[in-house]
């Protein structure tokens, strides 16, 4: 059993890092035109970061905000991932599993898969994931507030948090491979190309196709 | 319906497609889904629509058009960060700090 301390220490310091960023989704939130209200019942219930400024993405563009809604489903998809990952390791009870699968995203997967015993994971995932929650949604309210009463988003430039947040994201996920810069580069072209032409929204699920593209390609070599 | 009414229902619609894949996650026996082509989709699909929703919100206009203003000033402010390893409140900072300052000056 690694010492509990060590654990939560981890837990804590990766909880506060990422919790306090809730403040820029609830400013980019107010920003794109939610309400206080809203920002905050977002981070309540998908709380999962990426989802929730791509649904934001496209309430601010206008029109209809459903296609948005698919994205950010879309966009969600990685955590039954790693739902599958830590789901072996914490071994929860059947009736532990739905309070839980809430947390389930990448901050407390990092942890919970760092610890070397089931005890530790299940404390890591249970301080990250109370830490996370707290904060996000602390964070959201105060920061959408926040950005409500300083009025005209665009002046302070508030309308680049959302794609600077994406880039923050995706950054650390091409690494070293090179068939995800094809990903990101076609699916960008793609998403160019067809939103003078489609409703908004509607271009960003388009994107997705760059994936089967570069698998088809892969393939054939 | 109101578009109020319709931003509820896209959280609400969003909230729950996004709580559906955790709870499929933790559920689904292992190796079910845990297959090597499942996964590569599933870690390719965040990829692709993080670029595209980058390219889409600094280089387009309200209406879909393709355009160039300060927000790539401020984008790219965010790469330096990035390249500079800056924490993740610091890259946003940064990318919204240049792009207000440049509006400031009157530009883009």
């Amino acid at each position: 059993m690694k010492d509990r301390r060590a654990v939560l220490r981890d837990a804590f310091g990766v909880g506060v890092a990422v919790g306090v960023s809730g403040v820029a989704f609830g400013g980019t939130a107010a920003a794109g035109g939610l309400s206080v209200a809203q920002a905050c019942v977002l981070s309540l219930l998908a709380f999962t970061g990426a989802s929730q400024f791509a649904l934001v993405a496209a309430v601010a563009a206008g029109g209809n905000p459903l296609p948005g809604a698919l994205g950010a489903i879309l966009l969600g998809s990685r955590n039954a991932l790693y739902g599958l990952r830590v789901g072996p390791i914490l071994d929860l009870p059947a009736r532990l599993r739905l309070p839980a699968a809430q947390w389930v995203i990448d901050e407390t997967t990092a942890v919970t898969i760092a610890q070397p015993d089931r005890r530790s994971a299940r404390l890591g995932f249970t301080a990250t994931g109370l830490t996370l929650f707290v904060l996000w949604n602390a964070t959201t309210a105060a920061g959408a507030a926040g950005a409500t009463a300083l009025g005209d988003p665009a002046r302070y430039g508030l309308d680049v948090a959302g794609p600077a947040v994406f880039l923050a994201l995706l950054v650390p996920q091409l690494k070293e491979h090179r068939e995800r810069y094809w990903v990101a580069g076609i699916a960008a072209a793609i998403a160019l190309g067809t939103s003078p032409f489609l409703p908004s929204g509607v271009p960003i699920l388009l994107s997705a196709l760059a994936v089967p593209v570069v698998l088809l390609a892969g393939w054939r070599r | 319906m109101s578009r109020d009414t319709l931003v509820w229902i896209a959280i609400l619609v969003a909230a729950a497609g996004c709580f559906g894949w955790k709870i499929l996650g933790l559920s689904v026996p292992a190796g079910l889904l845990d297959r090597p082509l499942v996964r590569r989709f599933a870690l390719l699909v965040p990829v692709a629509l993080l670029a595209a929703l980058t390219a889409v919100q600094t280089l387009t206009s309200t209406t879909g058009q393709l355009t160039v203003d300060a927000r790539l000033a401020g984008l790219a402010a965010a790469v330096v960060a990035l390249l500079l390893r800056a924490p993740f409140l610091v890259v946003v900072g940064a990318a919204v700090a240049v792009t207000a300052v440049l509006r400031l000056v009157g530009i883009g």
